[in-house]
């Protein structure tokens, strides 16, 4: 009897903790570097830390709610009792001495995981400029002259610095198990350094929605050994076409589900000059300025099913 | 002559978009219809719509929120069933140029246009009664408020129709708002809407503030007031504080978009980080403009129905004041992941912090108030108690997502979402029914259902947890939110889950809907005839369900916080002969004519009609300068007449209590 | 014993002074007016706030425009200032002539205001028809459409309180100076006197700022 009790009580603690625990797959929760890892121990940490007054509150609401239910004659009823010197004291200091505890982590950890903090290793890191286009990654390599669409790849144990910005509205660049995200944003860059300790193919993505193909804008992030990750860079100079100015003005028009593609010979200072894009004179001025007229076209041609709405005003665009 | 507009901007081959138009239509149709046939168009238009008595437009207000918030929740299902559909790699039924107007439709409304109605009709609808005061201090104003808040949502509504709404989430933020990316309409109609309804807000704030500084019933201090009043102060000052700054952050978006210039572009010099700045500015304080008010409801009610005074009424207060000023230096934390330094980052993430604790010292108030007290288990108690509950839940993930290395890997994502969910379902909406189930008496003089409001909170309940537990597991997995479809099968499970949640909260929709049919059915058995359903403890229970037009017959002294309750436990009684005559405000169609107006302008805004826009600022600027030009002295209601209303009252009451003890 | 509810118990409240608090309630409705339009006028304060924040944020991002050393032109300026300044001084005289019940003289001072107020304005167009013919127009950089926004929304701001000065103007003249319109004209002095405090705020950061 006792026997099955235990097993029942077992059985449904694991079907409450089941889909929780399965929250671990793939996700945050389930981190393959230090940056996410240290996330990981701090939302632990945090959620533990709140839920010391967070389950007294709600059993203390259930019970003060059962106890003194109106039916019940024999609790205590004190109509006009409405003040204690203690238990105000006591109301405000136990969340005051929380928030401090927490404060204090917060303060710590908000500079610990500053995303532009370089990570510390022994090893040099693999720099990496990531442009946000409609609706794709691309990733220029400026070390290496290479670049690539929706994949990249880095070697384990190796920092990774990403320099971030967008040819376009708005996204954030987020591969949630190596960690923080930030936004990419259009004429000036971000910075985030992360690093790999385990192989494996993680989902990227971004994380602020930027339009109508914002949701296939994915990408894999693969990260190998040495070896490995020569191996795809030779790939891509391999396989790669120049990435020059006018190819770039192809890629940036507005797709959606792009294929991965490669690049090679890519010019060294194409990711100074997206950025700069804005700015006068820039290299890549009347090109920009179309390109927001031609997302629009193919927002309007790409989805033919969709066309009352997203038809009339793209016919307006002013461009 | 119509600008950018064409037969071409009506959706006639979207199934789906012409179904709802055609059951809004029908909707109305059926209305026009019962009115013409109960021959009540006049009526409607003389007690109603030009009416400046504050409780009707109160009910106005929370008749338009409960309109918006079917049709927010038609969005909200529409959502759920579409990612359900669409996990597997399917495209599902609603393609991103539909599905993307419809989450941004879904925020914009449930936000200005569901909650804000709810909140400022249970202000002007209780906050005048509470400190004993004839109408709010500017009734025409408050009219005017009313028409400019229903002509913002009528806006969004014509934007289902005609043309397209925005497609860029709720907040609108550029550049993908900006013309360059987003050329169509929508966006348009989001700013003319917003901006619309932001001045009847902005104009409801003022008037209100005024009217609990001025009207206050002699003896009632500040530290006399009700909470619920000091909330509705606090919330007030917050709007008064907030809306101009969205107001600009609208208009330079607009400017953006129709004068060209680059406040907000990707060239010239535009900085779209200071949108997003602006917007939050106001948007978190928003948030407290929402919250306050319900915090003040339920304080209330767990004072009522426990029987007892509330515990820490100054506590109570200083909490609400402190989070007041609070609620405007945390504003960043909605967007650590810009990259600021660690040193402002940690600043804003501690600053919101320290939030918590005035919230938190609330959840205890409450609890020690239910302690030591006789809880009646009744409606809105649930609520109350089924928002405890969930709201320090929902305070957790909030205290969470302000660790900005925690929020580094859970912003944007479906946790968020929950979390947001949690506070605004679990507090403010909740907040709202329980306020809703709690003066429905005092605002109609009918007790709503007990059963039908019972299963209603249940369905609420239980399906908020289905429909929300699931995405925070999901923003956990790295589900980000906005996505049309995924091909994750790890996810797909929690997306039926929620999709499931969804369908149990329309249970409790329909249940709602069906607990005030039927009590209006029933009314004669829910006769509130006594004024004094539950026990009040606040001026607002001293008089007669529903109130008389000029409320008070004679303006109160108070002594005490818990003024009825005292002036009952001191034996007083109602007067019944030496009345005074008493001066009311006449209605006025001002407030409708030059709703109607901003109607025809934001319209022609949005297509670039100039003439049109022309005739709807001149109408409105006219309007208004007619109606400054005729004296409005309103009229005496003799004693006579309020000796009768009140006589007629005084028996119903004696009825009621004779019943009651029966 | 059959006390009163909304009294203290002990006595009936006499008609007469029921009447007295009717007047003094009515009293109380000018001071609420002026309370309500003051807390307006905070909250379009807030509102040049963020106009002004914006300003700051870009005064900068002239996008290789035109900057404000080459645009600005401090004597015009200046003199533009001197009239909106005098303004508020004869609104001012027009207000004491008002509350003195001197219909005619009133009308004058406000008449006169109306005229200055209406060459600031003209003034103001002025320069923005001179900057836009010169290609400095809003649509050029981030610093000249926080510019024109900027100044622009005063501008606004003041013609529309040229309307409702007209419109005051014509009610004084044919109804007098009732109280209701002394009201609305201490209103409209607040409202008038407020956008000298921003046009000295605009004039200090946008214009001396600009140029030194």
């Amino acid at each position: 009897m006792k026997h099955r009790l235990a097993s029942a009580a077992r059985a449904s603690l694991s079907l409450v903790l089941l889909p929780w625990l399965a929250g671990c797959q793939e996700g945050v929760l389930d981190p393959k570097g230090p940056i996410g890892m240290a996330e990981r121990s701090l939302i632990l940490t945090a959620t533990w830390l709140m839920l010391l007054v967070v389950v007294p509150v709600i059993l203390m609401t259930l019970a003060f709610a059962w106890r003194y239910r109106a039916s019940n004659r024999r609790a205590r009823y004190e109509p006009n009792w409405d003040h204690s010197g203690k238990i105000e004291a006591v109301v405000w200091a136990i969340p005051c001495c929380i928030i401090a505890v927490l404060a204090v982590i917060t303060w710590k950890s908000t500079h610990e995981l500053d995303p532009y903090k370089r990570i510390e290793a022994d090893v040099p890191p693999i720099n990496v400029d990531v442009v946000a286009l409609d609706w794709k990654w691309l990733f220029i390599y400026p070390d290496l002259g290479i670049a690539s669409v929706n994949e990249m790849a880095m070697p384990v144990n190796t920092p990774v610095h990403f320099r971030i910005t967008s040819g376009t509205v708005m996204n954030a660049f987020f591969i949630p198990q190596l960690g923080s995200q930030i936004y990419a944003m259009a004429g000036m860059a971000t910075q985030l350094s992360l690093l790999a300790h385990e192989a494996g193919t993680y989902r990227g993505m971004s994380a602020n929605y930027s339009g109508a193909g914002f949701s296939d804008m994915k990408f894999n992030a693969i990260a190998s050994d040495r070896a490995a990750f020569d191996a795809w860079v030779e790939k891509v100079r391999a396989q790669g076409a120049p990435l020059d100015v006018p190819e770039y003005e192809q890629l940036s028009r507005p797709t959606e589900r792009a294929p991965v593609s490669y690049y090679s010979q890519v010019r060294p200072d194409l990711f100074s000059a997206i950025l700069r894009h804005s700015a006068p004179g820039g290299m890549m001025d009347q090109h920009m300025a179309a390109s927001p007229a031609a997302r629009q076209t193919a927002m309007r041609t790409g989805r033919e099913s969709g066309a009352p709405h997203a038809g009339h005003g793209a016919a307006t665009a002013k461009e | 002559m119509l600008g950018k507009l064409t037969l071409s901007a009506i959706p006639y081959h979207e199934p789906i978009v012409m179904g709802a138009v055609g059951m809004m239509a029908l909707g109305a149709l059926a209305v026009v219809a019962l009115l013409t046939y109960f021959s009540r168009w006049r009526w409607l238009w003389s007690e109603w719509l030009t009416s400046v008595d504050h409780k009707n437009i109160g009910i106005m207000y929370i008749i338009l929120a409960a309109l918006m918030l079917l049709r927010g929740f038609a969005d909200a299902i529409m959502m759920r069933t579409q990612l359900a559909l669409a996990s597997g790699g399917g495209a599902g039924y609603l393609p991103p140029e539909h599905y993307d107007q419809i989450f941004t439709a879904h925020g914009v409304i449930m936000i200005f246009f569901m909650a804000m109605p709810f909140i400022i009709g249970l202000m002007n609808l209780v906050v005048p009664l509470q400190i004993g005061a004839r109408d709010v201090a500017f009734p025409f104003l408050n009219n005017l408020s009313f028409w400019l808040t229903a002509s913002g949502a009528i806006l969004v509504n014509i934007s289902l129709g005609v043309g397209e709404f925005a497609r860029t989430g709720w907040l609108a933020y550029p550049p993908l708002s900006g013309l360059a990316y987003s050329p169509g309409v929508g966006v348009d109609y989001y700013i003319w809407s917003l901006q619309i309804s932001g001045l009847g807000t902005l104009l409801a704030g003022v008037n209100m503030i005024v009217t609990i500084l001025q009207m206050r019933a002699p003896g009632m201090t500040l530290f006399r007031m009700p909470i619920f009043t000091w909330t509705a102060l606090c919330s007030n000052i917050l709007i008064v504080a907030a809306f101009p700054v969205l107001t600009v952050a609208l208009a330079l978006l607009g400017l953006d978009r129709y004068v060209g210039t680059h406040f907000f572009t990707n060239d010239a010099g535009g900085n779209a980080m200071m949108y997003i700045n602006l917007i939050w500015i106001w948007g978190h304080p928003e948030v407290y403009i929402l919250v306050l008010p319900v915090f003040g409801v339920f304080s209330e009610i767990v004072s009522t129905f426990s029987t007892k005074r509330l515990f820490g009424y100054h506590a109570m207060v200083w909490a609400t004041v402190c989070i007041t000023i609070l609620s405007f230096i945390v504003w960043l934390h909605h967007f650590f992941t810009m990259g600021s330094g660690a040193n402002v980052n940690a600043f804003f993430g501690i600053t919101t912090m320290i939030i918590s604790v005035p919230t938190g010292v609330k959840v205890f108030n409450w609890l020690f108030t239910m302690y030591r007290g006789r809880v009646r288990m009744e409606t809105p108690i649930l609520w109350t108690i089924g928002f405890i509950v969930t709201f320090v839940i929902g305070g957790m993930t909030g205290v969470l997502l302000a660790v900005p290395g925690a929020d580094f890997v859970l912003h944007n994502s479906l946790f968020l979402i929950a979390h947001f969910h949690n506070v605004i379902i679990g507090g403010v909406l909740w907040g709202c029914f329980a306020g809703f189930t709690y003066w429905f008496p005092k605002a109609t003089g009918i007790k709503l259902d007990e059963r039908l409001g019972r299963y209603a909170f249940w369905c609420w309940f239980v399906g908020f947890y289905l429909a929300f537990m699931p995405l925070y597991v999901l923003g956990f997995m790295g589900m980000t939110r906005r996505l049309n479809h995924s091909d994750n099968p790890l996810w797909q499970p929690y997306l039926y889950v929620a999709a499931i949640g969804a369908l149990v909260i329309l249970c409790g929709i329909v249940f709602q809907v069906l607990q005030v049919l039927v009590s209006i059915r029933d009314r004669e058995k829910n006769r509130d005839l006594t004024g004094d359903p539950w026990g009040g403890r606040t001026l607002e229970w001293a008089m007669a369900s529903p109130p008389p037009f000029y409320n008070f017959s004679e303006t109160p002294r108070v002594t005490d916080i818990d003024a009825y309750w005292d002036m009952k436990a001191k034996g007083l009684k109602p007067r019944t002969e030496g009345f005074a005559p008493i001066h009311m405000p006449s209605n006025t169609p001002t407030g409708v004519v030059v709703g109607g107006f901003s109607i025809v302008l934001g319209f022609a805004l949005v297509w670039h009609i100039w003439w049109m826009v022309g005739l709807g600022l001149a109408g409105m600027v006219l309007s208004a300068i007619i109606h400054s030009w005729f004296d409005h002295h309103g009229y005496e209601v003799p004693a006579d007449v309020v000796a009768r209303t009140e006589a007629e009252n005084a028996r119903r009451a004696a009825a009621g209590t004779a019943m009651q003890e029966a | 014993m059959s006390a009163h509810l909304f009294e203290a118990p002990g006595g009936i409240v006499a008609p007469q002074a029921e009447a007295h608090a009717a007047a003094a309630e009515h009293h109380d409705a000018g001071q609420m007016v002026s309370l309500g339009f003051w807390i307006y006028l905070m909250s379009d304060c807030i509102l040049f706030a963020g106009i002004f924040a914006t300003y700051a944020v870009l005064s900068h991002a002239t996008a290789g425009g035109p900057t404000s050393h080459e645009l600005f032109e401090l004597p015009y300026v200046l003199a533009e200032t001197m009239i909106l300044l005098a303004s508020s001084v004869t609104y001012g005289m027009g207000m004491l002539a008002a509350v003195a019940q001197k219909r005619g003289k009133a009308l004058a001072w406000l008449a006169l205001t109306g005229l200055l107020g209406l060459s600031f304005i003209v003034m103001e167009l002025n320069e923005f028809h001179h900057m836009i013919a010169a290609g400095a127009g809003p649509d050029r950089s981030a610093f000249l459409s926080a510019f024109f926004t900027l100044v622009g929304t005063h501008g606004l701001h003041v013609s529309a309180g040229l309307l409702w000065l007209v419109v005051l103007m014509s009610q004084v003249a044919v109804k007098g100076l009732t109280e209701t319109n002394l009201t609305r004209l201490s209103c409209l002095s607040m409202f008038w006197h407020f956008l000298d405090i921003i046009w000295i705020g605009v004039f200090t950061i946008v214009y001396l700022m600009g140029v030194v």
